[in-house]
């Protein structure tokens, strides 16, 4: 059995994304910023695809700036809430300590140029409250920037709420909704959101394409300097075959969400109740207010790797928040943050399916974990001391 | 290029002397479950020679390639050349680690020597204390603290 349990890395393209895509590779391949009729042809697309994501996000075609993915988006929308608060003296910043590195390298960089960055604490569950971005705010806050959906645990964050704290107190705000969109509803007029960035490849699109969206008024620093496209906030030949292709594909994601929710949610919930049954593993993120395609434990005395290794050669394709698998020292900083101690977070196994996953293969994956775990903790000494006693277990 | 030469991927797939040992002769124990590999090697030993070798590993992919593969070079083998016994030479015969893998091929070495000072030790042999690691105060576990 071949299974990909490995959405929120990256998903298959769909058809309809592919085929959207072809035409605009040798037939209409024209500049859309030239003025004959293959350039405008490609320019008429390129309004049309914009046209598309707006309405699904429910703001005007020209708070639409197409970027390289969702860590360009990121970039751009902080850097540029950062200058607009510089310029009126304000440079208190406030996220999370979950976000993707996307968000919080680029808030280190800010923090480097004397930007002060309050990193607010996810609790146990991994999730912010709008009354902790509330107490946070102060005079001189110039940027809130909270994700819509984490990355790893798959926590959902009430960001309607958390914009309506934001409006209330005059302060821009700014959410990674990489993970969410097409996935989960977005309306940003409804749900309060400055600023959203998204990635075309997590509700399969293609690859190296996103959309930031900057609500009117707001003025965009580049990152990239060049020619005028994007209103010249963004230079660079549009990439018109990846951005017809999101479009197609942000479309039908956002036509079947309320089908492919109820249908993941019985998958999702069917794991979790497999993975529970084995002794000493918690899962990580909040059970109701996650995503509906996220899985996400940690197994007590075994190492993430091993397990993901394991997994893969019984067909099954996953993730880890271990430390060996990043090639750095520390395990996952989303595991750390909710308060998962180094031994815990590096036994840990992210699923993340789609909605062409079936029954069939959940039951496969649970009795393929089982298996996989309890022969590693056959083989782990630390597994040993903890059965026999020497040492104590930290998971129920 | 996978992450893995296949050998890795064969010792890891197929660890050889995978458990424990009745009253082993030597128990080597190195690495912290903070850090995410633990490694214990149990030997059997008579007249100098290793033979018996059993290990357990907490660890990652490379972690239990390099027990199993440094277990198969010192079975059978005289003591005083199981010391001679270099990670690299743990590296050399899974065909490469990744750099960021290499540690695991010391946590081999340093099991297996401690294993054999812990022989050494409960039968109250001399020992030349240089060439054990020093476990206690090395830092190697540092890094992650």
């Amino acid at each position: 059995m071949k299974i990909y349990a490995d959405n929120a890395a990256t998903t298959k393209m769909s058809k309809t994304a592919v085929n959207a895509m072809i035409p605009y590779f040798d037939e209409v391949y024209g500049n859309p910023s030239s003025l004959h009729t293959s350039g405008q042809k490609a320019a008429e697309a390129l309004y049309n695809a914009r046209e598309s994501i707006s309405i699904i996000l429910n703001c005007h075609p020209r708070e639409i700036t197409f970027t390289s993915g969702g860590s360009e988006a990121d970039n751009q929308a902080i850097v540029s809430a950062a200058k607009i608060g510089e310029r009126k003296g304000k440079k208190h910043i406030i996220s999370t300590a979950f976000e993707h590195h996307a968000v919080l390298h680029t808030l280190q960089k800010l923090e480097n140029q004397g930007f002060e960055v309050e990193l607010l604490d996810v609790g146990e569950f991994g999730l912010v409250t709008a009354e902790q971005i509330k107490n946070a705010i102060r005079e001189d806050t110039c940027l809130v920037t909270v994700m819509y959906a984490n990355n790893e645990i798959g926590s959902v964050q009430p960001i309607a709420e958390i914009g309506a704290v934001c409006h209330e107190k005059g302060v821009l705000f700014h959410t990674d909704a990489v993970q969410a969109a097409g996935h989960l509803a977005i309306d940003v007029q409804a749900q309060n959101i400055d600023m959203l960035s998204l990635s075309a490849h997590k509700f399969h699109g293609p690859k190296g394409i996103g959309v930031l969206y900057a609500r009117k008024g707001i003025v965009l620093s580049n990152i990239i300097e060049g020619g005028a496209q994007e209103r010249g906030k963004r230079a660079g030949t549009e990439n018109i075959p990846a951005i017809m292709g999101m479009a197609a594909a942000l479309e039908e994601a956002n036509e079947h969400i309320n089908e492919n929710t109820a249908k993941l949610i019985k998958l999702r919930d069917r794991l979790i109740e497999g993975f529970s049954e084995i002794s000493h593993s918690i899962l990580n993120g909040d059970r109701e207010k996650r995503l509906p395609s996220n899985v996400h434990f940690c197994f007590e005395g075994i190492e993430g790797e091993s397990l993901l290794l394991l997994l893969d050669a019984k067909g099954i394709c996953a993730s880890s928040g271990s430390a060996c698998t990043s090639g750095s020292l520390d395990p996952s900083h989303v595991l750390l943050s909710i308060g998962r101690v180094h031994e815990i977070a590096h036994g840990s196994l992210r699923l993340s399916l789609d909605e062409n996953t079936t029954e069939n293969e959940v039951e496969y994956i649970i009795q393929s974990v089982r298996e996989v775990v309890e022969y590693l903790r056959k083989m782990s000494p630390l597994w040993h001391d903890k059965i026999s006693g020497r040492k104590n277990f930290i998971l129920k | 290029m996978a992450l893995y030469s296949e050998k890795v991927m064969d010792h890891f797939m197929n660890p050889r002397n995978v458990g424990s040992i009745e009253n082993a002769d030597g128990i080597g124990e190195v690495g912290n479950a903070k850090c995410g590999d633990i490694m214990k090697i149990y030997l059997k030993i008579q007249n100098d020679i290793i033979t018996d070798v059993k290990f357990e590993t907490f660890g990652c992919g490379s972690a239990i390639a390099s027990s199993s593969m440094a277990t198969e070079m010192i079975k059978g083998k005289p003591l005083s050349e199981v010391l001679t016994l270099s990670n690299k030479a743990v590296v050399e015969a899974l065909d490469g680690l990744p750099a960021h893998k290499l540690h695991c091929s010391v946590l081999a070495e340093e099991a297996i020597k401690s294993a054999v000072l812990d022989y050494y030790k409960k039968n109250n042999i001399p020992y030349d204390a240089a060439i054990f690691p020093d476990c206690e105060n090395c830092g190697h576990c540092i890094t992650c603290e």
